[in-house]
């Protein structure tokens, strides 16, 4: 390349004809990057569409009005209702038991690595932190299950607590939640300028009070984000409360009864519990038509939340 | 014309409030501490407990057996080569249009509204559960395409899971890449495709691969997907080819941990520990590649 | 003196060039009486200490920043800190109130006294040092809060029992900023212009009613106009405060000061005090050859 120069001297139409052909070579190079870009495109609009569509047959067999408004959720029993809200207060229940605990421990964990750890305990914690987001989720159904109900909550609660229950899966749930909350929090406390520490120590603020009045607050936004996309998460989690929540539809808020989440649901039917083209088949679509927009509705606003958030300190 | 004198009643010791003040701030360290490490001993606890319970099942045996009615004689021989056929073809499919998705966003495509509609897709994309990602495949690759459950419907869905993640790992190893070589190598009469071939890519490619290896952990590990694929099978041959039906570890790891009885129990712990072996070996890769080339 | 702006690369060296010759002895400005200097560096000011630095050598990591600095802070008057960027003048600022406790490697050695405890004495605790010594820093850093919590932010960590609009009031009117935001107190401090940012700043420091204000070229970001305002109300506080404060503008240091201490990065990297003493003197009759070449601009 670095000899086209001399080639055009040499031979100006010759190398003419080259450079077309460089062209030519280029746009087919072009279309194909294209192309792979639709991909993703593509992924979305098929997502949409195929929960949509499968959607269709089920709302003309129950009426989107009582799946929205009843609060029974009886799949597989007469009286045969699909009143969504049982299953959405099952995911409720989750989240709430789940931030309840995820978001102290994950916030001190973002301000401790932040504004107090040096760089060698950084150098261990931090690592250690994100490994817990790389445990694959059915480890932690099983421990969720096997460990936190039977070693733990049993011996506390006793008998009040069932064996499949939202505070065991909520625990869980909580420490897998636990470096998303911190490592985004984390990133917007970094970029809140090193001057507005300064200017509060400069007052004699003391190192928690230059945390929690200043850096925090200068970070909120990042903060709500993270909580944001930990909502989405916890929300489409599927493993750890279909194993260890239970699948008793239940419209409660109370951590020690088993419920059903809308994943817990999705995934009871994928293990073939209900026969395809039936009712209950089709009411997986219309859950994962629900589940779908609940966590796209956090994701975007986590999106706009980030993008608000760097527009303010960059 | 002097220095000031000593004050006897002048102290710069921490007194009444302030003192107060420094020792809440200073136990508020420990504090902080502690909370972080909450999930740190939890990661532990479940390390612990999961090789009390389950390393006596871990033996030649339990690798080279088939599924099993008897949890004594049960192995993960299927479900382990289930699993890798599933990621090496996740792997082919993932590499290139990840990739190559990466090169047109962030080196060739307009800046326009759509683009930052696809950044904002991707981003979105990224973010939806993989149970969705199950419906998916269920419902096109399963059914409209006819494959069944097989090999290449399950990694079709891993490989569309795992696309926005690696796409957007990608995109940050691109972007690390200093514009002066782009310029410098567009100066010299390089054509943008061969900018980015020889200049862009070599540069961004410990990054890119960091970010493939950390997808494959996460495809490893993942259950729910595959379940609604229709994976969830006894399997007691080993697979040969893509049209295959199959099963993969985390899928055995979970139907022995819902059965009721004890001894299923000692063969999940034992699954987790290998299937946690195979995960932090990516993750601990993907780690030291990012630490090696960070400079 | 150098007739040759050409070769003054810095234009502010040479705008500062055309101001140096004598300080205009405006405003408040109480002259102070002829010294008798027995060497460059060795000078002590008529007036009490506020602080006294004594052999102060500072450390980032293993390299030295600045090396033996001996110097009084009279009290009640302003004392200015010059010399080209890396003389070690910010970091002697910085190491007056213990803000070089929050830089990680940061070490001292020596002393600086004040009341006749040194601050790097074993039980001194930072906090203390600094609600007594307040800063101002280069850029202005409002907190992203109102404009009244930003300066009742000091008196609220420490605990202030009296009234906050009655305090608030005080410091923004010491900090000449009351008539222009006494209607919107509840506005973003980060709503102001660069100028009105840094008065909340002083303003912000002064509730907590500090003995001493260390400025840290509080005029560098912003424009001519606002520069004057600051530079009034500096001698205006310097009726109840002691300040000093960092500048690399020359003319900044000729028109406020009352003292300049004139500081240089030798060959060996580390900040050394070259020359102390009046500004009058400074600016007209330095005693050090290199105190000379950089107040007329022939380097920095």
């Amino acid at each position: 390349m670095a000899a086209a120069g001399t080639r055009l001297d040499a031979d100006l139409g010759a190398a003419l004809s080259k450079r077309r052909f460089k062209r030519a070579g280029e746009s087919v190079v072009k279309l194909t990057l294209v192309a792979a870009a639709s991909v993703s495109l593509f992924t979305t609009v098929a997502i949409v569409a195929v929960l949509v569509w499968e959607s269709i047959p089920f709302f003309q067999e129950v009426p989107v009005r009582d799946f929205l408004l009843k609060t029974d959720w009886q799949p597989l029993f007469e009286p045969i209702t699909f009143g969504v809200w049982e299953l959405i207060a099952g995911t409720m229940n989750i989240v709430l038991w789940s931030l309840v605990m995820a978001l102290p421990i994950g916030l001190a964990a973002a301000i401790y690595l932040s504004e107090y750890a040096d760089p060698r305990v950084r150098r261990i914690l931090k690592p250690l932190l994100e490994a817990l987001a790389s445990v694959p989720t059915v480890v932690y159904a099983y421990f969720a299950l096997t460990f936190v109900t039977l070693n733990v909550l049993r011996p506390i609660f006793g008998d009040s607590i069932s064996i499949f229950n939202a505070l065991g899966a909520s625990t869980v749930m909580a420490v897998m939640l636990i470096p998303t909350i911190a490592s985004i929090s984390e990133d917007a406390m970094a970029s809140v300028p090193r001057e507005l520490r300064e200017g509060a120590y400069g007052l004699g603020a003391t190192r928690l009070e230059v945390a929690f009045k200043v850096v925090l607050p200068a970070a909120l936004s990042g903060v709500i984000a993270s909580v944001l996309l930990a909502i989405a998460r916890a929300v489409g989690e599927t493993m750890i409360v279909a194993v260890a929540a239970g699948s008793t539809p239940n419209l409660t808020l109370s951590p020690l009864e088993s419920i059903q989440t809308m994943t817990g649901y999705m995934l009871q039917v994928g293990l073939g519990d209900a026969a395809r083209g039936s009712v209950q088949y089709r009411s997986l679509f219309a859950v994962g038509l629900s589940l779908f927009v609940i966590t796209m509705i956090f994701n975007i606003a986590a999106q706009l939340v980030i993008k608000r958030f760097r527009e303010e300190y960059d | 014309m002097a220095v000031s004198l000593p004050d006897e009643n002048f102290t710069l010791q921490a007194t009444g409030r302030v003192a107060r003040r420094q020792a809440i701030s200073r136990a508020s360290k420990w504090v902080l501490l502690g909370a972080s490490m909450i999930g740190v001993v939890v990661l532990f606890a479940l390390i612990v407990d999961t090789i009390v319970v389950g390393w006596s099942r871990i033996s030649w045996s339990f690798f080279t057996s088939y599924p099993s009615r008897f949890a004594d004689q049960a192995g993960l021989r299927s479900s382990f080569i289930g699993s890798v056929w599933i990621l090496s073809l996740t792997i082919v499919f993932v590499v290139p249009i990840a990739i190559a998705t990466a090169i047109w966003v962030e080196e060739f495509a307009p800046k326009t509204r759509l683009l930052e509609f696809v950044k904002l897709n991707l981003a979105n994309l990224a973010g939806v559960p993989s149970i969705i990602y199950g419906v998916l495949g269920l419902a096109v690759f399963v059914r409209l395409f006819g494959w069944g459950s097989s090999i290449l419907a399950g990694s079709f869905t891993l490989f569309l899971m795992i696309l926005p993640m690696t796409v957007i790992a990608s995109q940050e190893a691109i972007r690390q890449v200093p514009p002066s070589l782009r310029q410098g190598s567009l100066a010299l009469g390089a054509t943008e495709w061969q900018t980015v071939w020889y200049h862009v890519l070599p540069g961004a490619l410990p990054g890119i691969i960091t970010g493939v290896i950390l997808a494959l952990a996460r495809a490893a590990g993942e259950t729910a997907a595959l379940i609604m694929i229709g994976a969830f099978t006894f399997i007691a041959f080993d697979n040969t080819s893509i049209w295959d039906s199959f099963t993969t570890m985390p899928i055995q790891v979970y139907n022995w941990t819902v059965r009721p009885q004890e001894a299923f129990r000692q063969n999940a712990a034992a699954g987790i520990l290998v299937l946690m072996v195979v995960v932090l070996t990516f993750n601990t890769a993907a780690a030291a590649l990012r630490e090696r080339f960070r400079n | 003196m150098s007739e040759a702006p050409t070769t003054t690369p810095p234009t502010e060296a040479a705008l500062a060039h055309q101001g140096t010759a004598t300080p205009r002895p405006a405003m408040s400005r109480k002259s102070v009486g002829a010294s008798q200097r027995t060497a460059p560096d060795r000078f002590t000011p008529p007036e009490p200490a506020a602080l006294e630095v004594r052999d102060l050598s500072v450390y980032y990591g293993k390299k030295m920043a600045l090396s033996g600095v001996s110097m009084q802070i009279p009290v009640k008057k302003i004392t200015a800190l010059i010399g080209p960027s890396g003389c070690g003048k910010s970091t002697l600022l910085r190491s007056l109130n213990r803000m070089n406790d929050l830089i990680p490697g940061a070490r001292i050695t020596g002393a600086v006294d004040y009341h006749g405890h040194n601050l790097y004495g074993s039980n001194v605790d930072p906090v203390e040092v600094r609600r007594r010594i307040g800063m101002v820093f280069q850029k202005p850093n409002p907190f992203p809060k109102s404009i009244f919590e930003n300066v009742a932010f000091g008196a609220r960590v420490n605990g202030y029992k009296g009234d906050y609009n009655e305090l608030v009031e005080r410091s923004l009117r010491q900090a000449a900023l009351w008539d222009e935001v006494k209607d919107d107190l509840k506005k973003s401090g980060l709503a102001l212009s660069g100028g009105q940012q840094q008065r909340l700043c002083i303003a912000r420091a002064l509730a907590v009613s500090p003995e001493i204000i260390l400025m840290d070229e509080p005029c560098s970001a912003l424009d001519p106009i606002a520069t004057l305002k600051i530079e009034e109300l500096m001698r205006q506080l310097a009726k109840d405060y002691t300040i000093v404060i960092v500048t690399h503008n020359m003319q900044q240091a000729a028109r406020v000061s009352d003292y300049t201490g004139f500081f240089l990065a030798g060959e060996a990297a580390y900040g050394q005090l070259i020359e102390y003493g009046p500004t009058e003197e400074i600016f007209t009759t330095p005693m050090d050859p290199r105190t000379e070449d950089y107040i007329t601009g022939r380097f920095g």
